[in-house]
């Protein structure tokens, strides 16, 4: 076993040094990081952008992303919010560990999420701690001129924060505690969007999975309809699963910080990837057999693909149920 | 700080109107490569001209209705950039989009904002009426991929003493370098204006005012930043009013000029020349025309010859390129007044936020 961290081969980013100048609390569970690069120098970014983080915990070097803020920028800081999350991939415990002075390594701002000015009409959906990349879109838009409408999902501690931020909004805001009181207004929410509109989405899967539902429902063009992955949020809480590579005889367990595809590459089982997102597709392996559930976190397979739960995307989904896998890792493609 | 050397921020001419048409059209503006073309509904599309996929211009492959399809994979993107095909897969990857550029047609150009689009506001397009107007007619022309940087070229528009040097026969005269001259200016723009009472008329213009008499003539030539500028210039029988208003012994000609970056030493170069007489004559129109671009041997030939030579010189002299003279006075504001733009996109501005009271400001 061999622990190491993922070079993402889409866009080698480079790395610098960088000192956490400040945190503060926004609630119990979502705290604000600012962050200075030791270069003074901040580059400019577009609503969406996000930030790359190299971490080093549990013994790995790892890489996140976190959404920036959009007033960061003018004091030489970048400034993003994290939620805690305890049963997730371990960012956001790291992170609360640290404190003002603690070195950091940054990469400069990238936009996998970007939002364009020219539709009629933008509805913006956020899910909790997905607020922080439609924060900056919905005051962008809003400064612009632009129809839009937010729909902000949310129990997080912070919510107060961000509806006080978003009140210039007005009426084109709407906070709601939880998705089944929100639900009505989502729905209400597409079907009067402007047929050229584009909808921008970021929260869990549940969240995206309803809205795409919905999406489809209006015969709405999909590529309408923008996300964001991060590579978390699934349906079921990170946990140990065990893998067994059919074609090579070994097996091994997979931690909760920890992904498949990182773990095959910790084993030495050479593995294609790109993205480290869900999106791209190129890890995909076949299912052999399974027990306990596939959450498939990815957004790459159609919703037909996931129910045959016959391949799954290494770099985001898991088993839950304390199960285990089957695969084989000797194929790439497509097969009906 | 970059070496950039105009701002983003900006509409800048890419075309004429009638060249885009329901075809794929490459044009690099900025440094950035775009490929243009005409949606079935007359709207224009402007997208970076580069495949998501593996980046092979999107310009080599083709238009499907108003979507571009890659001439490599086929991967589709319609006029927003949003990739709306993929090949051999369900689902479309959805971080898969080409940038998009605001594009707006307006008197009779195609100007597109390289800069950040929510600041996009087409009240701000530079205001080129005259090249729409119906008082008055001529045919302009574009020098494209002109291997000058831009500002050059506003150098060159706004001290027209080079007249009475690059285009003696036609234009030139020696009462132009003996005449005074205002500079004006204001947080956007820049006015030079120059007299020269009394004197003989140039060849190019006692021909348009069709008799050789002594003429007031003007130069009137207003710069808008970053890189647009109007020349309102003529002759009138000297002493009939002109300097007072009167044109009505006179002929008047507009210089329309917009000036786009395409890298750091060339640029494109969008130019017209309308009259205020014999509207309706065509051979007018063509005579104006070749007035300016001939083969090489009209005026804007002639500075073409002249700023591309000063280019070269520019990139291999390891000096300062310009020491200034009083001359320079117009062209040493418009440069300010560029630098400040290019500045403030580079700093983001303090008062940005005032309209959000933010919580997360830094607190003291």
């Amino acid at each position: 076993m061999n622990p190491r961290s993922l070079p993402s081969v889409h866009t080698p980013p480079r790395w610098e040094p960088a000192t956490l100048a400040r945190c503060h609390d926004l609630g119990s569970d979502v705290r604000l990081f600012e962050v200075r690069p030791d270069s003074g120098a901040t580059a400019p970014y577009t609503p969406g952008s996000h930030l790359p983080l190299q971490l080093e915990f549990d013994g790995h070097p790892q890489t996140r992303h976190y959404s920036l803020l959009e007033e960061a920028g003018d004091a030489g800081v970048y400034r993003f919010a994290v939620k805690r999350l305890v049963h997730s991939r371990g960012g956001s415990e790291h992170l609360w560990q640290l404190a003002p002075g603690d070195k950091l390594t940054i990469a400069g701002p990238a936009n996998h999420f970007p939002l364009s000015f020219a539709n009629p009409e933008y509805l913006l959906i956020a899910g909790g701690i997905g607020i922080t990349p439609l924060y900056g879109m919905a005051l962008a838009l809003h400064r612009a001129g632009k129809r839009l409408r937010l729909i902000y999902v949310s129990r997080d501690s912070a919510r107060e924060h961000f509806a006080t931020a978003l009140s210039a909004l007005g009426a084109a805001l709407e906070v709601y505690p939880d998705s089944a009181s929100a639900a009505p207004a989502i729905q209400r929410a597409v079907a009067a969007l402007d047929p050229a509109g584009e909808a921008y989405i970021c929260g869990p899967a549940g969240l995206r999975r309803h809205v795409r539902a919905l999406w489809e429902a209006e015969a709405r063009p999909p590529w309408a309809l923008r996300y964001e992955t991060f590579a978390n949020g699934g349906e079921r809480p990170e946990e140990t699963f065990e893998v067994s590579v059919r074609n090579l005889g070994i097996s091994f367990e997979v931690p909760p910080h920890r992904s498949l595809l990182e773990s095959l590459i910790d084993h030495d089982i050479e593995a294609l990837y790109d993205c480290q997102r869900g999106e791209c597709g190129l890890c995909a392996v076949d299912v052999v057999s399974h027990e306990g559930s596939i959450d498939h976190r990815d957004v790459y397979f159609s919703a037909r693909q996931h129910a045959a739960d016959d391949k799954l995307c290494t770099c985001v989904s898991r088993i839950a149920g304390h199960g285990r896998v089957v695969i084989d890792t000797r194929r790439q493609g497509i097969r009906d | 700080m970059s070496n950039r050397g105009y701002p983003l921020n900006a509409w800048y001419a890419a075309a004429w109107g009638h060249e885009i048409q329901h075809r794929l059209t490459p044009r690099t503006l900025c440094e950035t490569d775009l490929v243009l073309y005409r949606r079935s509904d007359g709207q224009i599309a402007a997208l970076q001209d580069a495949c998501w996929h593996r980046l092979l211009p999107l310009s080599l492959g083709r238009l499907d209705g108003d979507s571009v399809v890659c001439g490599y994979h086929g991967l589709a993107f319609d006029p927003h950039g949003r990739c709306t095909h993929m090949p051999s897969q369900e689902t479309i990857n959805p971080a898969a989009c080409v940038r998009s550029f605001p594009v707006a047609e307006r008197h009779a150009l195609v100007w597109v904002w390289m800069g950040d689009p929510s600041q996009a506001d087409t009240a701000t397009i530079p205001d080129f009426h005259w090249n729409a107007d119906p008082a008055l007619a001529g045919r302009g022309g574009t020098f494209y991929s002109l291997q000058c940087e831009y500002r050059l070229v506003i150098d060159n528009l706004l001290d027209l003493t080079h007249e009475t040097f690059v285009h003696a026969g036609s234009i030139g005269h020696d009462s132009i370098t003996r005449a005074p001259f205002d500079v004006t200016h204001d947080e956007r723009s820049v006015t030079v204006q120059r007299w020269m009472l009394d004197g003989d008329a140039p060849p190019f213009w006692a021909r348009q005012l069709g008799r050789d008499v002594p003429v007031d003539r003007w130069h009137n030539i207003h710069f808008e930043a970053p890189s647009t500028i109007i020349g309102d210039v003529g002759v009138a029988e000297a002493g009939t009013g002109a300097p007072q208003g009167d044109r009505s012994r006179g002929v008047t000609g507009y210089f329309l000029a917009a000036l786009t970056p395409e890298t750091a030493t060339s640029c494109h170069y969008f130019w017209n020349f309308v009259r205020d007489h014999h509207i309706d004559d065509p051979n007018w129109t063509e005579y104006l025309h070749y007035a300016h671009v001939n083969d090489g041997q009209g005026v804007y030939d002639q500075d073409k010859a002249v700023l591309q030579a000063q280019q070269i010189a520019v990139s291999k002299y390891d000096r300062p390129p310009f020491y200034n003279l009083n001359i320079d006075a117009g062209a040493m504001w418009a440069r300010r007044i560029i630098d400040r733009l290019i500045a403030a996109e580079e700093t983001p501005p303090a008062g940005e936020q005032t309209s959000t009271p933010s919580v997360f400001a830094r607190q003291a």
